[in-house]
């Protein structure tokens, strides 16, 4: 017998395998890859948002400080934040750290 | 009031479009579809036809701009050619995947190189895999009804996938031919208002073109391919209703003079037409011989095609594009594949004749039967022969 990992059968599958349920993405763990995570220095923070618009996993939401903060479900370590922060206040720190 | 003309073809296919009422028609000029769109953009500019142009700079983006505005649920039509349908090659896949009934000419004409502007399949024959509908036309009203025809068939909600409809680059594009052409009431009376089952809404989100991880790609791809084998029925269908309303009928796969017949000709097009011809006069000398056409391309029509065959000898399928290296043309390979594991089958003959704007004569295809009732009766190449290459 052939095996299968398929998830769904495909006359199950909506038309034109379309994602019918807005906003689906947020299911997805991103987080899951990480082995390294931003750590923000407030100090140097000019709370510009570039961290936030950057982010290719949309993982920043502002707090009510102000402050741009990675969440960690989503955030996969890829250090763009950091990269691209003007003011240097990201740090990509190991998992293990 | 449907009424009799004398036009160009490629206007008339524009005119197809106009009373089909499409709503937007994103397209690049390309020698020998460039009179459609020219037509159609002239259409919209004084008014006659309320849809929006896209002059877009590339065959990949009319190709794309295609998908989008079908993904909105507008009725989408575009026309292109050669090395304009091979620009568009991984967008073409990506239409049916997504299920969108986009409708498209393909004024058939060779790939380079050497650069060749005219007629044969090959850009065709390149994207036999694509999961469009594909049908063929011989002659102007066909070109004409066959169009009408694809937008009813690709917005069945049983098929919702895109159509080709071929036509041979200036032997049948560039010839002024008399043919009737229908009015827009006319027309509305087959071709309802387009539905679409989902569409793009900012009020009710959906994402379309989404990855398909290993664990759903060949579950999406068995979806389409099975609306594509299923859609055979609404295309005959389709045809059958348009014959009630306007007393022309088509079918898969068309015969002429095969009551009878111990070798058949196979071919594709406008050649048919000269074809037949050839074949009159093979009848008038007293051989058995016949014309079957495939109208229909995709989904191969298998029944009708063996029905068409039944009892004969031998077939020659005559391609107009090669298979470099390969054992035969294109459509002779389908033909060959399709009927092997049949009981009884006629012996197949692969013949490519008329390459990049060459001229298929009576005498060709006079030339080709002889050949392939020599080759049934004493063995043929292991490939195809090339008709009328010069060899010094
Ligand atoms: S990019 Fe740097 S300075 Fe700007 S908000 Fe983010 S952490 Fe603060
Ligand atoms: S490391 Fe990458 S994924 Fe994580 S917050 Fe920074 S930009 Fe986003």
């Amino acid at each position: 017998m052939s095996t299968s990992n398929a998830i769904i059968g495909w006359k199950n599958l909506s038309l034109g395998c379309a994602i019918l349920e807005p906003g689906s993405s947020r299911k997805l763990k991103t987080g899951d890859w990480r082995s390294q995570h931003p750590v923000l220095d407030k100090e140097k923070c000019i709370k510009c948002a570039i961290c936030y618009i950057d982010c290719p996993d949309l993982a920043y939401t502002q707090n009510e400080e102000g402050y741009f903060i990675a969440d960690m479900t989503y955030c996969k370590g890829c250090g763009i934040c950091a990269n691209e922060c003007p003011k240097d206040a990201i740090t990509m720190k190991m998992e293990e750290e | 009031m449907a009424k009799r003309v004398g036009m160009e073809v490629s206007l008339g296919v524009s005119e197809a479009v106009k009373v089909a009422d499409v709503d937007v028609i994103a397209a690049y000029p390309i020698t020998p579809q460039t009179h459609i769109v020219e037509h159609l953009a002239e259409l919209v500019a004084n008014g006659e036809l309320d849809a929006e142009f896209i002059p877009v700079e590339s065959e990949h983006s009319a190709m794309s701009s295609c998908v989008g505005s079908s993904a909105t649920g507008a009725r989408t039509y575009t026309a292109t050619s050669s090395q304009g349908l091979a620009l568009m090659h991984e967008i073409l896949y990506i239409v049916p995947a997504l299920r969108l009934p986009v409708v498209m000419t393909v004024a058939n004409r060779a790939l380079s190189g050497p650069i060749n502007i005219w007629n044969d399949h090959s850009d065709i024959m390149s994207e036999r895999d694509i999961g469009w509908i594909q049908t063929f036309a011989e002659n102007g009203q066909e070109a004409f009804d066959l169009s009408v025809h694809a937008f009813r068939v690709a917005e069945d909600h049983s098929v919702l996938l895109p159509v080709i409809v071929n036509l041979d680059g200036f032997t049948l594009t560039h010839v002024v031919e008399p043919f009737e052409i229908l009015d827009k009431a006319e027309v509305a009376k087959y071709l309802p208002p387009y539905k679409p089952l989902q569409r793009l809404d900012p009020e009710h989100p959906i994402t379309m073109g989404a990855v398909g991880i290993p664990e759903v790609y060949t579950e999406a791809k068995k979806q389409y391919e099975d609306a594509l084998v299923r859609s055979k029925s609404v295309v005959i269908q389709a045809w059958k209703e348009f014959g009630d309303l306007f007393g022309r009928y088509y079918h898969p796969v068309e015969t002429y003079k095969t009551e009878g017949a111990e070798t058949l000709l196979l071919t594709m097009g406008s050649v048919s037409e000269t074809a037949m011809t050839a074949i009159d006069r093979m009848r008038e000398a007293g051989k058995k011989v016949g014309l079957v056409r495939f109208r229909l391309w995709r989904p191969f029509p298998f029944e009708e095609f063996f029905e068409a065959v039944k009892g004969v000898k031998t077939l020659a399928v005559m391609d107009r594009a090669m298979s470099p290296g390969g054992p035969c043309g294109p459509v002779a390979a389908e033909v060959r594949a399709a009927l092997y594991d049949q009981p009884t089958r006629p012996k197949v003959f692969s013949f490519v004749a008329g390459l990049g704007g060459r001229d298929v004569q009576v005498s060709d295809f006079e030339e080709i039967v002889s050949r392939a009732e020599k080759y049934a009766e004493k063995g043929a190449p292991a490939t195809y022969d090339l008709i009328g290459v010069r060899e010094i």
